[in-house]
């Protein structure tokens, strides 16, 4: 091994490593915003009357569950703007990873609800609650304490996939990681570093959504 | 970026229309994505049960181990992942190429998923049967490899065809440290054809073909041997 290592150079970034976490962030919290609709409103098409419109979020739902995301990025940054519709590398990284959480959250959102049992949509029923009401009142907590795991799972998964959208040379960490190792070719020093703040970030969300599941979500469920 | 589109009024005259060699590339490239992620799935089965029966092992260190491993590759992005192996192996004074690099990024993220989905699996094995193994005489490999395992591997058959699909997918990640699969083929041809959205799509529908069937086997099994806690 003759190797050395110098994690001494990436001091004068630190700055920047640290506004990178902050652009993932926020690329993460909008596109989980956007994605939490298009999932909720997936699911309704889904559980709709019109056979075309269930076809319709089943499509959708599958497309983006059976390609990967890069491709799905590429043919929004590279592809869309030949049909006319040109998007700037934010703009089209936030469209690809709301389209993408839209597709997973709303297979876990419908899991969530179609675990209620049924009776309780129907004694929600009998008791003269209009189906609002029903969802408001009896469904939703229960369905909430089933998704939140899976759900919250998604979220991190989500900020871990923002570090694709550098493909498109939008900026967030691994982007600004590119630049930093272009500047200064340390490239391991500076993906270890990287890949440190990206675990910091995902254990952190980790412990704090396990801390609310446990607040919110935590009477005796039997 | 290779692949950016031209303005129409600024178009080189060398562009490609895309035909049947185009067409052909992409398909090319299906076969090394196949090939790749194939390699990854058999070295991450053999690392992913080593990496489950550390998790599961009566002996308290091996679990934090296994547990450590688990955690860092689920907590980090898979393109980091291959980032590091790519930069790291020459680092250890190995010479790699894309090939190697990807296989071994994509084995090592393979051992920590299939380790945790069956972890799952053998926790799922009543207790029971491995006490009644235990009572039978069978000592520790005995049990895992005669009772509690082959019931494992079988509870969690559906998320491990679930994970095969997301590893197929992961593999165009490849193409970001230049492995020409799938996904790099489509990005040459949109760059030579000028026609993103066709050679993306494409891609799109060729990666759909060998996961969809996939995704439906996993449901399938999901709802015939769902694990019951």
């Amino acid at each position: 091994m003759t190797y050395h290592f110098d994690f001494g150079v990436l001091l004068p970034y630190w700055s920047q490593l640290l506004n990178g976490c902050a652009l993932t962030l926020w690329l993460g919290a909008i596109s989980t915003l956007i994605g939490l609709s298009i999932g909720l409103l997936t699911v309704v098409a889904k559980r709709s009357q019109f056979a075309a419109l269930r076809a319709v979020a089943t499509g959708y739902i599958e497309a983006i569950r059976n390609t990967p995301f890069l491709v799905q990025v590429f043919f929004i940054f590279f592809g869309l703007p030949t049909v006319g519709i040109a998007l700037q590398p934010w703009p089209a990284a936030i469209a690809a990873l709301s389209l993408n959480l839209g597709a997973f959250s709303a297979e876990i959102i419908r899991g969530g609800i179609e675990a209620v049992p049924r009776g309780q949509f129907e004694a929600g029923a009998a008791l003269g609650l209009s189906p609002l009401k029903t969802f408001r009142y009896i469904v939703i907590k229960p369905a909430l304490r089933t998704i939140f795991p899976a759900l919250s799972g998604q979220f991190v998964l989500l900020l871990l996939t923002t570090s694709i959208v550098s493909s498109i040379s939008a900026e967030e960490l691994t982007s600004v990681a590119q630049n930093i190792d272009s500047a200064t070719f340390r490239s391991f020093e500076v993906y270890i570093v990287t890949t440190l703040l990206y675990l910091a970030m995902s254990m952190l969300f980790a412990v704090m959504f396990k801390a609310i599941a446990r607040v919110w979500f935590s009477y005796p469920t039997k | 970026m290779s692949g950016f589109p031209i303005p129409p009024n600024r178009k080189p005259t060398l562009i490609r229309e895309f035909g049947w060699a185009e067409v052909w590339t992409i398909v090319l490239g299906i076969q090394a994505t196949i090939v790749l992620s194939l390699v990854a799935f058999t070295g991450g089965g053999i690392g992913g049960l080593l990496v489950a029966v550390a998790r599961t092992a009566p002996v308290r260190s091996l679990r934090a181990l296994a547990g450590g491993f688990i955690d860092f590759f689920q907590g980090t992005p898979m393109l980091l992942q291959l980032f590091l192996v790519f930069y790291g192996l020459p680092v250890l004074g190995l010479k790699v190429n894309v090939w190697v690099a990807a296989a071994v990024g994509l084995t090592l993220h393979a051992s920590a998923f299939l380790g945790e989905i069956w972890r799952g699996g053998i926790q799922a094995v009543p207790g029971g049967q491995s006490e009644a193994a235990h009572a039978l005489g069978l000592n520790y490999f005995a049990r895992m490899r005669f009772v509690v395992l082959p019931q494992a591997l079988r509870l969690s058959f559906a998320p491990t065809v679930g994970f095969l699909v997301q590893l197929i997918k992961g593999t165009s990640l490849a193409a970001i440290i230049g492995f020409v699969e799938l996904s790099r083929a489509a990005q040459l041809v949109s760059s030579i054809t000028y026609k993103p959205l066709l050679a993306f799509g494409f891609a799109g529908l060729c990666y759909f073909t060998i996961c969809f069937p996939l995704s439906r086997m996993s449901a399938r099994f999901e709802k015939r041997y769902s694990i019951k806690t």
